[in-house]
């Protein structure tokens, strides 16, 4: 090819701007192909709240619902539960719910809105199995007299109290999560709204 | 009969050149003399891939990709259609197959350096591969749609939440759920079924494509380019075919007995290739017991569980498979084939591969602190054999490399 009298500087101008048209274009057609894998209407959707009635909930017991397809738990904690939250904070990771894992309205000692109530997600901080209720005192094959009831993750071990919180020198890194909720009533919990109260 | 045969080749061959490819690749193609059992198992994965494409099609004719039919897709497959059963434990059964041939005969490049210089590209291309392969398997156990479908990914998605600050965004982008879903199921399909089989495709064309442009390696690690005949023939080297596409046969065929023994006789691998957890739907609220990944994940997922940290945990794990890929240029040895190396890459390499094996047993097991502080050892060591690797290689004193193959 004869490339005598050839502006160079132009032919690279040309071929580095239309490179770079080309890949905004590209850039652009990415786009759909992108936000196709957010999820779908339908699946927001499916992801509204839910109501739990908690009228039947005795001392000591536990109800699991189903929100966004992931376990919610609610605990109803008995007086010498709450009396023993503060005796574990030394073997715990993040005693005081500083980490991101709970809406404001439940960072305080006993993670929660009313005292007794517990709301949480039921699904392992560590790789998101869900872990099995625990309440027992001193559980053997969860370190005895040391165990004053909680949540053990099968899978990897994890270890929480009963207000979620995640002991030290176990795979999961933070707290369980707490859901955004509020009391509708006096026994009726809405899971995925904050409350006006709250 | 044998004018019009000859007619239409020359038709052919004037708008495509095929017999000059079948003489660059098959009968003009010169291999060392001196393969040895080992050389077996690259044919054998592409014997395998064959097999996994030709069942996973017939499998998408009867499987439905949908949260609420997809476990019952798999029971149909099972018992309503005809040899359904075969087609699915030889699919199952070949996931399990691929990563066997495939560990073998990364150790083989391993054992005899065949990725020194000038086979990196061949190497990189072959790891391009276990990585699209380990893909292709975590997509497709999402598929049966059982309890440890579900939840064992669910594991492994969230180890993108590790992610500092965007984790939970992609593991949500990629879920396309807040859960994992029928939509996650559907997506999974589309790239185990399409997406990621022309990739691997793609990927096995260039591994092959850079190895043809090189030449085999073997097990004395001699080049056997640099002695050539008064025709340019390695004097050490034989046609590709017949000579091994003939061996290869015969590979095949006791992989087979091997293969169908399984197959006919052990297909669920005593939990090892269908897990027991899987012969139940999938529960989003039901954690099973233990959740363990299959087998040719294990050595890795001991390597997460033993940082007690989840993204140091999720780093550790992707270090241990990144290693892999720059081994090329880790290995500082004069010698390629582990033949003519000293004793401390022999031992290195010896390290390694008990490390790997009981890394992969610890992975099935629960942990306990005992295993747990086995685990980290072993981690260590593993990580040790890449690390020191360019100093033992140096170091080491290496035999005399023969001018000629040996036997």
């Amino acid at each position: 090819m004869n490339n005598e009298g050839v502006n160079q500087d132009r032919r690279w101008f040309l071929i580095g701007s239309t490179a770079a048209v080309g890949a905004v274009g590209a850039a652009a057609a990415a786009v759909p192909f992108v936000k196709a894998w957010n999820p779908s209407a339908k699946a927001k959707a499916a992801g509204a709240p839910i109501k739990i009635d908690i009228s039947k909930l005795s001392p000591g017991e536990r109800v699991i619902a189903e929100w966004r397809s992931k376990p919610i738990w609610v605990v109803r904690r008995t007086e010498q539960s709450l009396a023993d939250l503060p005796k574990l904070n030394d073997s715990l990771r993040d005693p005081k719910s500083e980490m991101d894992q709970q809406p404001v309205y439940a960072q305080n000692p006993n993670r929660s809105i009313k005292d007794e109530y517990v709301v949480l997600i039921g699904l392992c901080t560590h790789l998101g199995c869900s872990p099995t209720y625990r309440p027992e005192l001193g559980a053997e094959d969860l370190g005895g007299d040391s165990w004053l009831g909680g949540f053990f993750c099968p899978c990897h071990g994890s270890k929480f109290d009963l207000a979620g919180r995640v002991f030290q020198g176990v795979p999961a890194p933070y707290n369980l999560e707490v859901p955004p909720h509020f009391y509708e009533d006096e026994n009726t919990i809405v899971i995925g709204l904050e409350g006006e109260a709250a | 009969m044998k004018q019009i045969v000859d007619s239409v080749m020359d038709w052919v061959e004037v708008r495509m050149p095929v017999s000059k490819l079948y003489k660059e690749h098959m009968a003009d193609y010169y291999a060392p003399k001196n393969f040895n059992f080992w050389y077996y198992f690259g044919s054998l994965a592409l014997f395998v891939l064959v097999n996994q494409l030709l069942t996973g099609i017939w499998l998408t004719m009867y499987y439905t990709p949908s949260g609420g039919e997809a476990f019952n897709s798999i029971e149909y497959i099972m018992r309503d259609v005809e040899y359904g059963w075969l087609l699915r434990y030889l699919h199952s059964t070949g996931a399990t197959a691929f990563f066997v041939v495939i560990y073998l005969h990364m150790f083989r490049g391993m054992m005899y350096g065949s990725y020194k210089s000038p086979r990196e590209l061949v190497w990189l291309f072959g790891m391009g591969i276990y990585g699209v392969l380990m893909g292709e398997a975590f997509f497709g156990y999402l598929l049966p749609w059982g309890q440890m479908s579900y939840w064992g990914a669910q594991v492994i998605l969230s180890l993108v939440g590790a992610v500092p600050i965007v984790g939970d965004d992609i593991a949500l982008w990629v879920r396309g759920d807040y859960v994992i879903s029928g939509v996650t199921l559907n997506r999974f399909f589309a790239l185990h079924v399409v997406a990621l089989p022309i990739v691997l495709l793609g990927l096995i064309a260039m591994h092959l494509f850079a190895l043809h442009e090189v030449g085999s390696s073997n097990p004395d690690g001699v080049e056997i380019k640099e002695k050539k005949d008064s025709e340019g023939i390695p004097l050490d080297g034989i046609p590709f075919h017949p000579y091994y596409t003939v061996k290869d046969i015969m590979g095949v065929v006791v992989f087979l007995i091997v293969f169908c023994s399984v197959v006919f006789f052990f297909p669920s691998g005593g939990g090892l290739i269908l897990e027991g957890p899987n012969f139940e739907p999938s529960n989003a609220l039901k954690t099973p017991e233990h959740i363990a990944p299959v087998w040719y994940f294990t050595p890795y997922y001991s390597v997460l569980r033993a940082v007690p940290n989840k993204l140091g945990g999720v780093i550790a794990m992707g270090g241990a498979i990144a290693f892999l890929f720059v081994l090329p240029w880790l290995d500082r040895s004069p010698v390629k084939s582990i033949r003519y190396k000293g004793w401390m890459s022999k031992f290195a390499l010896t390290a390694f591969v008990v490390s790997f094996l009981i890394l992969g047993y610890l992975g099935t097991q629960a942990p306990t602190p005992g295993k747990t502080l086995a685990a980290q050892i072993f981690t260590i060591i593993y990580f040790l054999f890449f690390i020191l690797m360019p100093f033992y290689t140096t170091m080491e004193k290496t035999k005399p490399v023969p001018e000629r193959v040996t036997g």
